[in-house]
């Protein structure tokens, strides 16, 4: 079965007909061309098609295409401003958070929408008090990034990027 | 000696070339072409280990919508070579192992692909198959001739301390984060493959001879890898099922990606090993006699050794030597390259092994390693280039803080974790290969064009080729117009062996010596000229090899046996290196995936059907964000002049070297519990 539907999609409205079936990750990359989130594991296992839905991070193969109609999806294409990288990706640059960069599109969409949940006090397993505000330590960026995989092993990296852009 | 290059750019600490394009998403992987019109690939595996097809029905998933072919054995388009029996894909109708090809359906989109595959009936005649390793089978045959340096029973017999026990590894998979793809496409009677591979020049001339190909009507597109770790150095079935129905639907690009699940089917993997090494010593805690005894499975279809021998071979000096290795043939996949083989769970066994040797002879672990270190390579009597394994040791002590341990394990409680420290000892052979060129072009931009078909699978080769061309040529890195990644490019070695800085790196300071002696320092557009890697003669006359220590904190919970690595320290002796911000991302990497290997990974045969049972990320563990403590990797000064021009000696492999022992060590130092069998689980401290 086929629908028509309306994505927003780092900013622009991109209508299209989908398979009932099509999970937002396919719809993204096969029918939009839209490549930057990555399919790891199609699972929900690995993180690398991780993107934002109305600004909370998502696993995109997880869900299907449909249930997203005038959703305002942010893939890491959509994150910087022309040529002025979002500070989460200019971090990377700097600290190496990345090798082979498969899984990176997703580690920066995750860890914008992390930094964002740290903001509004959200707790996670590492937090100690659950009352007050969230420091963005180590253990609480290691803990709430640990849904991204990186075969790589960049995480130093990706903790030292987290950590500054969190500053 | 070579002449070492002047360096200027190389040794910086600098961002990747490809970086941005990285972190925007950007970069293209083999998936993410931007080909017309494609069509979808999913495949049918089978569902027992041994046998044959002998039931076919394929009218339903033909009949469903948008399929576009079902390729089976009987219709598939008929291969040039089968030589390569894992290659020999949908070419008869046997089983050799669970998950197999035996099928593929191509299709408009790929949920109809999908949707079809499941359509296809497939039936067996199964046999009874045998998938389980022991060293106890009395089919094992010899991989290579046992041998014997001086008499080593003779110097058990005479030891002051004799240590002997076995220790085991179990199957691991690569599992790069990018699964294994391809996208194919068969026009004017060529074959182009965008793939997610280690080597574009690897893969061309594999499907030239699978086709029946002229080379120069073969085509491999590779400038973003997602990782590879060995799984993507060689060709697997994948690609050539993507070929095969590229051929079947010409003019279509054919898009195939491995699901994570294939990944432990058809990928490769690193065989379980079960080890056995017996180490004597004199009084003084000088080693005697060093044997190492291996037993591993291979593929019945394809034989793939993993020298697990090799590291024992140079690590320490012992004027008595023994190596054997053999191999079961099971029904099982083909065993392949994992980061390191032969390495890796090579040295897991021995530098456990010199923890409890070290232990029995009363020494300190570093000290005992120390004492035992050589100067000339024990089995060719050859000097080393460089060998600094002593000064690794040394500097890792001082830095973690090695000084003034108790010895006595156990002992150190903080809170409901019991604490422990361990040291092992890296190395991994300097690997070259000759064969690989380059070209440098200079351009109508007043920028030079460097080309050769290497790959970047993260190593960090986009920044590093351009930092060598950057001093080999003397100018700046942004003059610099690096191309790699296809095989329309020069001839290009495989990303693997840690040699590709080596092979590619030479050949690049080759052709720019090249175009400075023929065009000097004011060439004109279009001057161009050509270099080549030489066999390096040095090899004759010297041992190579780079050498490392690493040093773990673990902890263990007292009462649920959890694991936790704490902090590490990789001190590394690797020769010069070329960027110092993305070695240290490699170091580390080998390290956290050591971090894996030691807590986590262990792929699960199931003895009844054959397959892995735990075959995805969510049961296969590899190491998350929070399985990282603090964790550092740096190394020492080495000047090398015997290596090659840039004095590099290759760094993608030696982080994982003994990273899984020192942390097993240090485990063993918190608790006094042994763990010989990987990976190290609550069950084995909680007694
Ligand atoms: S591809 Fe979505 S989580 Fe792995
Ligand atoms: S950078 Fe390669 S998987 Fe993370």
């Amino acid at each position: 079965m086929e629908v028509d539907i309306t994505l927003r999609v780092d900013g622009e409205d991109r209508p299209l007909r989908v398979d009932t079936r099509t999970t937002l990750l396919d719809a993204l990359r096969e029918r939009l061309g839209v490549t930057a989130p990555k399919k790891g594991c199609d699972h929900g296992q690995c993180g690398s098609c991780t993107v934002l839905v109305n600004g909370r991070r998502a696993t995109s193969c997880l869900t299907f295409a449909v249930a997203h109609e005038d959703d305002e999806v942010t893939t890491a294409a959509g994150l910087a401003d022309g040529d002025r990288l979002h500070p989460v990706q200019q971090a990377f640059l700097d600290h190496d958070g990345y090798q082979c960069g498969f899984c990176t599109p997703g580690q920066i969409c995750s860890a914008v929408g992390m930094l964002d949940e740290l903001k509004k006090g959200w707790p996670s397993h590492a937090t100690a008090d659950l009352t007050g505000p969230v420091d963005a330590d180590d253990d609480e960026i290691r803990e709430r990034m640990s849904g991204n995989l990186c075969r790589c092993g960049a995480y130093a990296g990706i903790v030292a990027a987290i950590r500054e852009a969190a500053r | 000696m070579i002449g070492l290059l002047h360096t200027r750019s190389i040794g910086a600490d600098v961002e990747r070339v490809d970086g941005r394009a990285k972190v925007t998403g950007a970069a293209a992987y083999a998936f993410d072409q931007p080909v017309e019109n494609p069509a979808y690939l999913h495949p049918v595996r089978s569902a027992v280990a041994r046998g044959r097809v002998t039931g076919l029905d394929t009218a339903a998933a033909e009949a469903a919508d948008g399929v576009l072919a079902v390729l089976t054995h009987r219709n598939a388009p008929r291969l040039a070579s089968t030589d390569d029996t894992e290659l020999a894909v949908l070419q008869d109708d046997a089983v050799a192992f669970h998950g197999q090809f035996v099928a593929a359906v191509v299709a408009e989109t790929p949920e109809a692909a999908r949707r079809a595959a499941a359509l296809v009936a497939v039936e067996y005649a199964g046999e009874p198959h045998d998938v389980v390793l022991s060293a106890d089978r009395d089919d094992l045959y010899a991989a290579q001739e046992p041998e014997e340096h001086g008499d080593v029973d003779a110097a058990i017999a005479a030891a002051a301390v004799v240590h002997d026990a076995t220790y085991t590894t179990p199957p691991e998979f690569n599992n790069p984060m990018e699964p294994h793809t391809s996208v194919a496409v068969w026009d004017d009677g060529g074959l182009t493959v965008y793939e997610s591979t280690q080597g574009v020049h690897t893969v061309r001339p594999v499907l030239a001879e699978v086709f029946g190909l002229d080379p120069e009507r073969v085509r491999v597109i590779a400038r973003y890898v997602g990782g590879g770790f060995g799984s993507k150095g060689t060709v697997h079935a994948n690609v050539v099922l993507a070929g095969l129905a590229a051929r079947a639907l010409p003019g279509r690009p054919v898009k195939f990606a491995l699901t994570r699940q294939d990944m432990f089917r058809v990928a490769g993997y690193r065989t379980p090993t079960v080890q056995r090494v017996r180490l004597a010593a004199d009084a003084d805690g000088r080693l005697t006699a060093v044997e190492h005894d291996v037993v591993e499975q291979s593929a019945r279809i394809k034989e793939f050794v993993e020298g697990c021998t090799k590291p024992t071979r140079g690590m320490y000096a012992a004027p008595n030597r023994r190596y054997r290795q053999r191999m079961a043939t099971l029904d099982v996949p083909v065993t392949s390259w994992m980061r390191a083989p032969g390495e890796c769970p090579g040295m897991f066994a021995l530098e456990s092994a010199m923890d409890e040797a070290a232990i029995a002879c009363g020494l300190d672990p570093v000290e005992f390693r120390v004492r035992n270190d050589t100067r000339t390579d024990p089995d060719s009597g050859k000097p080393f280039s460089t060998r600094n394994l002593v000064a690794c040791l040394r500097e890792g002590a001082r830095r973690f803080g090695w000084e003034g341990r108790d010895p006595a394990p156990g002992v150190r409680r903080d809170g409901d974790w019991l604490v422990g420290t361990g040291v092992a000892g890296s190395c991994y052979p300097v690997i070259s290969d000759p064969g690989s060129a380059a070209v440098v072009r200079y351009g109508a931009d007043g920028r030079y064009q460097v080309s050769i078909g290497a790959a970047d699978i993260g190593t960090g080769a986009w920044t590093a080729l351009t930092q060598i061309a950057a001093d080999a040529l003397r100018v700046p890195m942004d003059r610099i117009d690096l191309r790699i990644g296809d095989s329309a490019l020069p001839r290009a070695t495989v990303a693997g062996g840690s040699s590709g800085t080596t092979n590619w790196g030479t050949a690049v300071v080759e052709a720019a010596r090249a175009f400075r002696d023929q065009h000097g320092v004011h060439p004109r557009e279009g001057d161009e000229a050509r270099g080549e890697m030489r066999e390096n003669t040095a090899k004759e006359h010297y041992a190579m090899s780079a050498y490392g220590a690493q040093f773990a904190e673990v902890r263990v919970h007292a009462g649920t046996g959890e694991v936790r690595v704490q902090r590490m320290v990789g001190v590394f002796a690797v020769g010069r290196i070329v960027n110092a911000r993305t070695a240290r991302s490699q170091l580390l990497g080998g390290m956290v995936m050591g971090v894996s290997m030691a807590l986590h990974e262990h792929g699960v045969r199931d003895p009844r059907f054959g397959h892995v049972v735990n075959h995805d990320l969510a049961e296969y563990h590899v190491a998350a964000n929070a399985d990282i403590g603090d964790m550092e990797a740096v190394w020492i000064e080495e000047e090398d002049p015997h290596v090659n021009p840039m004095g590099t000696k290759g760094i993608g492999e030696i982080g994982i070297v003994g990273a899984a022992a020192a942390i097993a060590n240090a485990a063993h130092h918190a608790t006094g519990v042994r763990v010989r069998d990987l990976p190290l689980t609550t069950d084995a401290f909680v007694r």
